[in-house]
């Protein structure tokens, strides 16, 4: 399970074993034997970190899920809740303990606090007169969780909206923690560099907290050469723009269309399966149950094809399915007793590589089934032409190409200070809203803001079409300045676009040359800063940092003497990027991209405080009032 | 070394020591005379009033200092969690911090005020710190607990005239009762009774009880006779302990106990002028050189002098027994056996050999851990810790922990003790007053960096330890007013940073409910309001918890914009719709304010809509409430209501794009295909013709499909045809207008059932427009 994760250049299982070993004495610090009760948002990041098999060791017996009313009935010694510091939880808890039974065997109740204790929670849990049942309250402090090799979320789903909204600058502060565990464990990064509000308060909480600890300095030869702290609001356009990779896809296929996604897995519909259930592993599973597949480098296929733009999958799964029959037939070929010994032994890891192929082609197929493969992309002069490459129209994947169409003509620029009549149309069928926040969002950041009488018409639309409530998500998208009035008369995304190279015209996406192929022409602004960092340096782009909103800094950390890393020829640089406000799977592919460039001499390990896409980002700035 | 027993002075069994604590940093200009002293137990400050007040800590560092401008006071004492308690003589009794900040004040009561104090005594019980007062007209007025006021005026006391001989209260079975002599007579009065006793055995020839003296722990009493006798005996006059004649016939200045805690010898002092007497079995006479002041301790006897500080006390047994000379205990015979290893003497391995074999190595270690806890000098403290070490090599099995845990005692007993803090804590009064008690009195005088740095070293779990301190650091400076959040860092300087980085994020949080509860509302929000980051914080809570407050909040800071978004959000929670209605006519006037003129209007119209689909609701029995515009008109269009929709589509301003779609589509929806082709000619329509095209495939009508295509323009054409499955008309369209794209997406839509002249049409036609 935790192999993949010390693959990478950094060893992030180190990480991962400290997050372990801190859960095993929590769990042995209440004897006997015990049951979960668990948050359910928490079962994820969990999972990452302990299977069933460490908890079962250290006597769990039981797993619950968190909710109302009784406990199910569990011959344990002990209860333990795992929970995030939220209010309505400790109304459940409180519920739970209150119902217990006690006359029929007594337990003893426990909290685990996830990633820190509350104040206010305990006084709620004492307001409702639970508190005095409780043994044992304690925090896990679970900041940064490995996903992948290279790869480090803390899954704080509101930090955007926290810090840009409600500035609540909790989760800045987790962050800075974290920050902090990571340099203890794989030493302390001599440079930080950072853009925008979040990131100078970020480095200035992680360079204070290193003063604080100045007694007690690690020994530890630094893996990181620097930090990159990134503002998610510097780069807005980024998270708006429809995703093309084939993990993005996937992802974003598995919660729309199933509604189901296990941060690292995902479920598929049985039945897109039952063909090749005789050949893949016989599983576990129930044919009824849908089927659960590992998202993560640990899975070898998926690890090579996850990062391509989703025009290019079909080429590579293909290459793929030959090279496994190939090896196949080497069997005939087999003569001698060695050969067919040798044969045999690799017969394992060939079948799971056919298993693996054959899921991805499903996986492939079902995405197909959504967007009808219409991506044949062709250049021409300069101009995009779409073909349709469609045996009967299908009106689904003509409004997939319509919306690329409209997102790629605000990128570069087209018509954006005019009402598009393509979101007009769509108001007026009543497409999904979110679909409609993110096109005006993104008409507005490509035109650094819309003019009043634009912007009102557009507001106007929405609430009639929609209804009058979303006036609240509305003032919430002004307030993040995701849409906002156009203030000056000058618009500087272009100057933007142009400097940084935002729009590539020939972007190839079977075999790509710049990270634009992961938006099919589109390089996200977060990229591109990074790789201007790397080389030649932001002091050749100063004026366009200055467009962007917060400050650019750049800050040095003493390293104790004889650390001071001597690099070997063309040894490369390890950069530690941290998204404060989430990231998306296309600028995580791009820096896989970057890293991957063999002359690019810069290796990237991403951090952020949750994994997101345009739709689960927009809609947690979404506010509905509820009805009574 | 050699020295250690030369301050021992024997008594009886045990021997008493005199160890300097401090000399003092006060410059006092008559040392302690004519001054009126007040000094708190377990190290605590030191108070004096006269005609300046000042506060000092142990060891004399000033702490606070301001002339006295109210009433005389005439008694000083400390309360348990070390506020300044001066009581004047009407009763009045005012409570200042330890920093000299007033704090508040209450009145012992009208009896007291008419009748005037005659003396008053300070006392602590387990209900806290309570007062007790004998007034002019020989009545006892008591309150057990100053936090919790309740006065208790005593029964008279038959015969008493003036002030009693001498008195004391006392704490017996969860009472608090008065002990008073007057003359030869002995009282005690509780609540409801005043009932006369005699201690046994009292010595005859006494006439008067002059002095009297309770425990600590209430547990023993002492009284001095005019005739120099001291009775030592229970506090419950039981039993008798002693007597000693001490042969001084003047009443004494001041009494105290002086017992260790499971000690069998009862002991006192007595102070005089220039006399101190320490009396248990036998007696002991220490002379001294300045006026002095005695404090009552758990295990010993503090004694503030104007230059010194020093604690008399019973040496403990583990230090006897090491330090005893020519003692043979094993501790001691342990630590010689250290000296001689630290020599490199081959006398080391005999002594350990007869410690060894007598087997009493694991009790020399514990003696030598032990008598270190008691002793003051960090360098004994060492040599019995090291030679405790040593023992503990030969030992195995030998559980580690209590070495540990005393080394750690002592590490932070020494810090504390540290003449800049001033805390002159013995071990045994740690063990009983708690890490976090400790930690408690560190804040209360503000000396954060050091109470972190203690929780970090014990490793006191965050929440209790550092999270606590940092919380009431950051009230201390919420409360004196300082910008906190965002003007911190220039008055933070060198070691408190330490605390300002952690404190502005999720301490900020509980520090605003801490204030929220111990502030009233009016300053709190003032407070707020120059903290943009803790407002927000705020804001937050109250979101989840105290919707009303947030409204009040926008309200003091003029927030209209926010205010609207409140009401708007406070509309959705109400059933009746006059009452939504009102709360959204509040949230209009507060749009108004802000200057947005759009959610103004936009709130103005919805307020329009919800009329008019009540009246709706009413007239026609629709359920329209609470629809959106868009879903109104598609309601009203499916239910042939066509006058009123063109009523609101006017009324709204819809455009007409979208009233065109809307209605085709409803049209559509409900098969009304005459109704549709009359709404098509009716006007040029905004949207073009294709969408009638796919709406109608869309209900699966290519026949009504069909009517349209010829309406649509030339760019839509091939669509259109596309859409109705006519793909030679498509094949038609895309060559007249000689376009690559759309003959290759006609091309794409061919099956090898096509016709084939038409392909070759079409693959010709793609050639020369790709030739262009």
């Amino acid at each position: 399970m935790s192999a993949h994760l010390s693959y990478g250049r950094v060893n992030l299982n180190i990480l991962r074993e400290a997050a372990r070993k801190e859960l095993r004495e929590f769990l042995d610090k209440c004897a006997g034997s015990k049951a979960i009760v668990w948050d359910e948002y928490l079962t994820g990041p969990f999972g990452l970190i302990a299977q069933y098999s460490l908890l079962k060791e250290h006597e769990v017996e039981k797993m619950f899920t968190l909710k109302g009313g009784r406990l199910p009935a569990a011959d344990v010694k002990n209860i333990i809740f795992f929970v995030r510091p939220r209010l309505e939880l400790m109304d459940i808890i409180a519920e739970n303990v209150i119902s217990e039974d006690k006359m029929h065997s007594p337990r003893d109740f426990h909290i685990l606090f996830v990633p820190r204790r509350s104040m206010l929670c305990e006084q709620r849990l004492k307001e409702q007169g639970v508190l005095g049942s409780l043994i044992n309250i304690d925090e896990y402090i679970l900041d940064l969780i490995p996903y992948d090799g290279d790869l480090l979320s803390m899954e704080s789903e509101g930090a955007f909206r926290e810090c840009y909204l409600e500035s609540d600058q909790t989760s800045l502060y987790h962050t800075a923690k974290g920050l902090m565990t990571l340099q203890a464990l794989y030493g302390t990064i001599p440079q930080i560099f950072g853009k925008g509000e979040c990131a100078r308060h970020v480095a200035n909480m992680m360079l204070r907290m290193k003063r604080e600890f100045a007694g007690s300095q690690t020994q530890i030869l630094p893996v990181f050469d620097s930090l990159l702290l990134l503002d998610r609001n510097i780069d807005l356009l980024t998270p708006l723009a429809t995703q093309l990779t084939y993990e993005d896809n996937l992802r974003g296929l598995c919660r729309f269309v199933y509604g189901v996604l296990d941060l690292c897995y995902v479920k598929l519909p049985p039945e897109k399966f039952a063909a090749q259930k005789k050949q893949v592993e016989v599983g576990k599973d129930l044919p009824t149950e849908p089927k659960k597949m590992q998202l993560n480098s640990a899975e070898e296929l998926y690890a090579e094809i996850r990062d391509k733009n989703f025009n290019a999958i079909g080429a590579a799964l293909s290459k793929k399915a030959k090279i496994i029959s190939a090896a196949f037939e080497e069997r005939h070929n087999a003569k001698t007793v060695g050969e067919i010994k040798q044969f045999v032994s690799q017969l394992p890891h060939m079948q799971a590589a056919r298993s693996s192929l054959a899921n991805h082609t499903s996986i492939a197929e079902l995405i197909k089934d959504i967007t009808k493969r219409l991506l044949l992309i062709l250049v021409d002069r300069g101009k995009w032409i779409f073909s349709l490459f469609l045996s009967h129209s299908d009106s689904a994947s003509e409004a997939f190409f319509d919306n690329l169409t409209v997102e790629q003509e605000f990128m570069t620029g087209v018509d954006t200070d005019k009402v598009n009549t393509y979101i007009e149309d769509c108001i007026a069928q009543k497409d999904p809203l979110i679909k409609i926040l993110r096109l005006v969002c993104m008409q507005s950041v490509c035109n650094n803001g819309l003019k009043q009488k634009i912007l009102d018409y557009y507001k106007r639309e929405i609430l009639q079409t929609y209804g009058y409530e979303h006036m609240l998500t509305l003032n919430n998208l002004e307030k993040t300045g995701l849409l906002k009035p156009q203030t000056s008369t000058r618009n500087n995304y272009p100057t933007i676009r142009k400097t940084l190279k935002l729009w590539m015209e020939d972007a190839n996406e079977q075999n790509p040359n710049d990270i634009s192929y992961v938006y099919s022409g589109y390089a996200p602004l977060s990229i591109r800063l990074t790789q201007v960092l790397a080389r030649p340096g932001w002091r050749s782009i100063e004026e366009v940092l200055k467009m962007l909103p917060g400050p650019h800094f750049e800050e040095r950390q003493q390293l104790p003497a004889g650390l001071h890393k001597k690099r070997q020829q063309g040894e490369n640089r390890t950069t530690l990027v941290f998204f404060l406000g989430g990231v998306t799977y296309a600028e995580i592919a791009a820096l896989r991209f970057l890293s991957q460039m063999e002359d690019g001499g810069t290796e990237y390990i991403i951090a952020t405080t949750k994994l997101i896409n345009g739709t689960s980002w927009i809609k947690s700035l979404m506010d509905r009032p509820e009805a009574p | 070394m050699a020295f250690i027993t030369a301050n021992w002075n024997p008594l009886g069994e045990a021997f008493y020591r005199k160890i300097e604590l401090y000399e003092m940093g006060w410059s006092l200009r008559d040392g302690l005379k004519d001054c009126l002293v007040a000094a708190a137990p377990y190290g605590g400050p030191i108070g004096d009033a006269r005609p300046q007040l000042e506060i000092y800590s142990s060891s004399g560092t000033n702490m606070a200092s301001f002339p006295w401008k109210s009433g005389p006071v005439r008694q000083l004492g400390w309360t348990v969690c070390d506020d300044l308690l001066c009581i004047q003589e009407d009763g009045t009794v005012l409570i200042y911090d330890l920093f000299g900040a007033f704090k508040r004040h209450f009145s012992m009561g009208n009896e007291v005020v008419q009748n005037q104090m005659l003396e008053a005594k300070v006392f602590h019980s387990p209900y806290g710190t309570g007062v007790a007062i004998v007034t002019g007209a020989s009545r006892f007025t008591l309150a057990t607990n100053i936090d919790d006021l309740k006065l208790r005026r005593l029964p008279e006391v038959p015969g008493l005239q003036g002030a009693p001989s001498c008195w004391a209260v006392l704490t017996q079975d969860r009472q608090t009762k008065v002990l008073l002599a007057n003359g030869a007579d002995l009282y005690i009065l509780d609540n409801t009774s005043c009932t006369p006793v005699t201690p046994p055995g009292l010595s005859p020839q006494a006439c008067s009880i002059v002095n009297m003296a309770v425990s600590f722990s209430y547990k023993y009493l002492a009284l001095f006779t005019d005739s120099g006798h001291l009775w030592m005996g229970s506090a419950n006059l039981k039993d008798k302990l002693s007597e000693v004649d001490t042969k001084v016939r003047t009443p004494p200045k001041q009494m105290v106990w002086c017992r260790r805690p499971k000690s069998q010898q009862p002991s006192v002092v007595i102070m005089w002028d220039r006399l101190l007497l320490v009396a248990g079995e036998r007696q002991h006479k220490y002379t001294l050189d300045e006026e002095s002041v005695c404090v009552a301790e758990l295990d010993g006897v503090r004694i503030v002098g104007g230059s010194r500080h020093e604690l008399l006390q019973e040496v403990p047994s583990a230090c006897q027994d090491i330090f005893k000379i020519a003692s043979m205990a094993p501790g001691a015979l342990l630590l010689e056996a250290h000296k001689e290893y630290d020599k490199s003497s081959q006398k080391a391995d005999e002594y350990l050999r007869e410690i060894k074999e007598q087997s009493v190595l694991g009790e020399a270690v514990r003696q030598c851990v032990e008598a270190a806890g008691y002793e003051h000098e960090p360098e004994t403290q060492k040599t019995l810790l090291r030679a405790a070490s040593f023992g503990k090599c030969f030992l195995s099995n030998y559980p580690p922990e209590p070495f540990v845990s005393m080394c750690r005692d002592l590490k932070v007993l020494n810090a504390v003790r540290d003449y800049t803090v001033g805390i002159p804590l013995t071990h045994t009064q740690y063990k009983q007053m708690t890490v976090q008690v400790l930690i408690d009195r560190l804040v209360y005088r503000k000396l954060y960096p050091l109470a972190i740095e203690i929780c970090r070293y014990l490793k006191t779990p965050e929440y209790q330890g550092v999270s606590r301190v940092l919380k009431h650091w950051a009230c201390a400076f919420c409360q004196t007013g300082v910008n906190f959040l965002d003007d911190m860092g220039p008055i933070m300087s060198g070691e408190n940073q330490t605390l300002h980085s952690t404190v502005r994020t999720s301490y900020q949080r509980s520090m605003v409910t801490y204030l929220k509860n111990e502030m009233n509302r009016g300053d709190f929000f003032m407070t707020l309001r120059n903290q943009p980051v803790a407002l927000s914080l705020y804001r937050q809570f109250c979101k989840h918890q105290e919707q009303d407050t947030l409204k009040d909040l926008f309200n003091q800071d003029d927030d209209h914009q926010e205010l609207g978004n409140f009401y708007v959000k406070a509309s959705y929670k109400e059933k009746k719709l006059e009452a939504r209605l009102s709360l959204l006519q509040s949230a209009v006037d507060e749009y108004n304010k802000a200057k947005n003129e759009f959610a103004a209007k936009a709130t103005e119209e919805e307020m329009k809509l919800l009329r008019f689909q009540r009246r709706l609701d009413e007239e026609k029995g629709e359920a329209l409430l609470g629809l959106s515009l868009q879903e109104t008109l598609h309601a009203l269009l499916t239910s042939n209501f066509h006058k009123q929709a063109e009523q609101l589509y006017r009324d709204f301003r819809v455009p007409d794009k979208r009233y065109w779609w809307l209605k085709l589509t409803a049209l559509a929806e409900k098969d009304d295909w005459e109704e549709m082709e009359k709404f098509a000619k009716s006007k040029k329509s905004p949207i073009g013709y294709l969408p009638f095209v796919e709406v109608c495939v869309k209900q699966h009508n290519k026949y009504e499909a069909k009517k349209y295509v010829s309406k649509v323009t030339p760019e839509q054409k091939v669509k259109a045809h596309l859409a109705i499955g006519d793909l030679e008309g498509a094949a038609e369209a895309a060559i007249d207008r000689r376009s690559e794209g759309e003959i290759s997406t006609v091309l794409s839509r061919c099956s090898p059932t096509t016709d084939r002249a038409l392909l070759e049409r079409l693959n010709r036609a793609r050639s020369t427009a790709s030739k262009k």
